[in-house]
């Protein structure tokens, strides 16, 4: 049977087992949309911006295990959703993004909401397409939803012009997908996993050091047994927390510009670093000179070969599925006669914990008359058990979320951690909150951030979100304040916000339920009523103070053990 | 170090831009690129001559790699290769000069293409540095116009870069 362009692009959307559709209508998609108006499989979500829908699918991916999808038109459709895109990008979260462009014939006449859209969005996407023959249409979304998902993913964009989602011809879905220039790798090298096995062994400061791609290639199970196997210390990045407990006593805590200090000190003091599914990210490690100087061996697994040498050297560089180079390394290691050498990781961790007793753990001074921001996440981490998906914004709510809710569980922990995207928070908890119907989904926010997607509260009512935001409001941008306090003489320059509004009439008038909140007395209170209230979004206003910093801290440019603690300053 | 790279890749609209795009973005250096289909029709064949430390080339050829177009990279310096680029030249030659400049082309193993009053247009090719020397020989007093290809590179013997 003949179909449009349209009606394939929902029917392959049908075929790869789309739940939701995060979408804003405009002229180049309507016939897209009209083929979605006739069918009911795929459920459409009118978000408000299209950034947010971009996010809203992101979320949507990072709380399961599948492919987020969004349906933007062309010209700003697309520029609005670009931020969203580079941010699964640096996330490396699989998504599909549908454009709309304006029809064939007028491409590069500079058209009615004609952008370049394969153009703009190819240095943060994984790959991208635009369909000119209608033909074309179901072959290259499957090949979307392919690339989007294998080997190291990322958010990959189908380009479709209006007379192409127009046309009709047969709806053949394939089957499989061949493309000749991409073949991500599966097992890592045998004889390299042997190899990494028997340094680990034979380490004797050893520190396993575990990111995000454990978190997307589900090999959370995997890293806790070889964490425990071994008895080494874990350290987790903020993309990969939640990869392993926060509870377990093996776990030092997140590492990094605001990473523990045992996290730290552990990272640059050992002699053999295990890093799985992690970058060696300028904010994890600092100053890559610096973090040379102490010599130790690298074992480096990754998906992807160009994470690997790419800041550091690398001793033992293995390519793989995280899942399965896990899973061999564990038989490896298993079937050894070898043990790690119990004198040598006693002392070892008798190191480790004197640096917890010298960094003096995460900490800071509790109030009974101001609030600390620290003291509501603590709150949060208390009344939801630890089990709550989290989703925040960027700032310094983001890495006391970061710090002081301890996940025990992978993809519960949502935030952006490459890009930074402050906006990110309250439409990437509304994909969360669809894919998690009835499960609590907190987004910890700031006044900041929250005002950069606030309108998608209007969303939330639309589709019934029990979303609870708890906004951190101190108001300064408090990272940006931070860094003034220290590095630029106390001139905070255009981080302070005047004539922010009421958020509690603001949370009233997009039909949610608004609390403000003062002291710090009533935090537990009021939080166990905003989550007592399970179907209703409550926007929690906590009025923060505002001098509070987060620490430790390594400042930018510095080395792992050049770090700034509480009491220093 | 300098470096050729070749590559196989997909012959689509676009994969030429993402190519450019990776060095611009990533801030490597291109001193020049060619790119032409090959005998099968699908595929395009690039010479990339680059230059940065081990670990910036190392980076290059993963980067490229990773590149969904890209079916095949090959780093030709990393082993017995041959280099050609051509080259046109158009010469003010006048008087005394236009003999010289014809026997300085027969040294070099050029063609003289065209001949006005007042101009050749020459035809070389070979390595850079060869073509480097021929324009150190001439002067750049009497060059009018150069137009250079970049390099095109292949292994030499049983390197085969193919699909």
């Amino acid at each position: 049977m003949e179909m449009t362009g349209a009606e394939i692009t929902i029917r392959c959307l049908q075929e790869e087992g789309v739940e939701y559709l995060f979408g804003y209508p405009g002229g180049a998609v309507l016939h897209i949309y009209d083929a979605l108006f006739q069918q009911d499989k795929v459920k459409h979500i009118l978000v408000r911006h299209e950034q947010a829908a971009v996010h809203a699918a992101d979320g949507y991916a990072r709380s399961s295990d599948k492919v987020g999808v969004a349906l933007v038109t062309s010209g700003p459709g697309l520029t609005n959703a670009v931020t969203g895109i580079a941010t699964a990008y640096l996330d490396s979260i699989p998504m599909v993004v549908i454009s709309g462009q304006v029809p064939t014939f007028a491409i590069g006449e500079d058209a009615f909401q004609e952008v370049d859209a394969v153009g703009i969005t190819r240095p943060c996407v994984k790959h991208n397409f635009l369909v000119k023959d209608v033909k074309d249409i179901a072959s290259t979304i499957k090949k979307a939803f392919y690339l989007a998902k294998s080997g190291r993913p990322g958010p990959v964009l189908v380009d479709i012009p209006k007379d192409v989602s127009g046309q009709k011809t047969e709806f053949v879905y394939p089957a499989s997908v061949n493309i000749r220039s991409y073949h991500p790798q599966g097992r890592g090298d045998s004889a390299q996993i042997r190899h990494a096995a028997q340094l680990m062994l034979e380490a004797k400061r050893p520190m396993i050091y575990a990111g995000g791609g454990v978190v997307l290639s589900d090999s959370s199970a995997q890293l806790t047994d070889l964490v425990r196997l071994l008895g080494f210390p874990c350290t987790n990045t903020l993309m990969g927390l939640g990869g392993f407990p926060a509870n377990d006593k093996q776990f030092v805590g997140m590492l990094g510009m605001h990473g523990t200090y045992e996290a730290n000190m552990a990272m640059q003091h050992c002699d053999v670093l295990v890093a799985i599914g992690a970058r060696f990210d300028d904010r994890v490690i600092g100053n890559v000179e610096h973090f040379a100087q102490v010599p130790r061996k690298i074992i480096h697994i990754d998906i992807d070969p160009s994470s690997i040498a790419k800041r550091v050297k690398v001793d033992v560089p293995i390519v793989g599925d995280l899942k399965l180079v896990l899973t061999e390394l564990l038989e490896v290691l298993r079937a050894s006669r070898q043990k790690p050498d119990a004198a040598e990781m006693a002392a070892w961790w008798k190191q480790v914990d004197e640096w917890r007793v010298t960094g003096g753990g995460l900490r800071y001074k509790n109030s009974s008359e101001i609030i600390k921001p620290q003291f509501v996440i603590e709150t949060l981490h208390k009344l939801t058990g630890g089990d709550a998906f989290v989703t925040s914004d960027v700032g310094q709510h983001q890495m006391w979320a970061a710090q002081y809710y301890k996940f025990n569980h992978p993809r519960r922990w949502i935030n952006s951690g490459g890009l930074g995207t402050m906006g990110f928070g309250l439409p990437a908890a509304m994909g969360v909150q669809l894919k998690h119907p009835g499960e609590t989904v907190a987004c910890v926010t700031g006044e900041g951030s929250i005002q950069m997607n606030i309108q998608e509260l209007s969303t939330c009512k639309q589709y019934h979100l029990p979303i609870k935001v708890l906004s951190l409001n101190n108001g300064y941008l408090g990272m940006v304040r931070q860094w003034q306090e220290f590095f630029h003489g106390n001139r905070f320059s255009e981080s302070y916000m005047d004539a922010l509004p009421d958020f509690v009439k603001v949370a009233e008038a997009y039909g949610h339920i608004g609390m403000r909140i003062d002291k710090p007395a009533d935090v537990e209170p009021a939080m166990k009523e905003a989550f007592s209230r399970k179907n209703d979004l409550v926007f929690m206003d906590f009025r923060t103070d505002s001098t509070e910093n987060v620490f430790p801290m390594v400042p930018g440019g510095k080395g792992l053990s050049e770090v700034v603690l509480a009491e220093d300053l | 170090m300098r470096h050729i790279i070749s590559l196989l890749m997909e012959n689509e609209a676009g994969a030429l831009s993402r190519v450019a795009g990776l060095f611009s973005a990533r801030g490597y250096n291109i001193e020049s690129l060619t790119v032409a289909p090959t005998e099968d029709a699908t595929l395009s064949r690039m010479t990339i001559v680059t230059s940065g430390s081990d670990a910036v080339i190392e980076q290059i050829n993963k980067q490229l790699n990773k590149l969904v177009d890209v079916v095949s990279v090959m780093d030709l310096s990393e082993g017995e290769h041959i280099e050609r680029e051509l080259m046109l030249l158009k010469l003010r030659a006048e008087g005394e000069a236009r003999e010289e400049l014809k026997r300085l082309t027969d040294i070099f193993r050029g063609r003289i293409l065209d001949v006005s009053d007042h101009t050749y247009t020459i035809e070389l090719t070979g390595s850079r540095v060869k073509l480097d020397s021929f324009i150190d020989a001439i002067g750049r007093d009497l060059i009018l116009e150069t137009v250079r290809t970049g390099a095109s590179g292949i292994g030499r013997g049983n390197r085969i870069l193919k699909l």
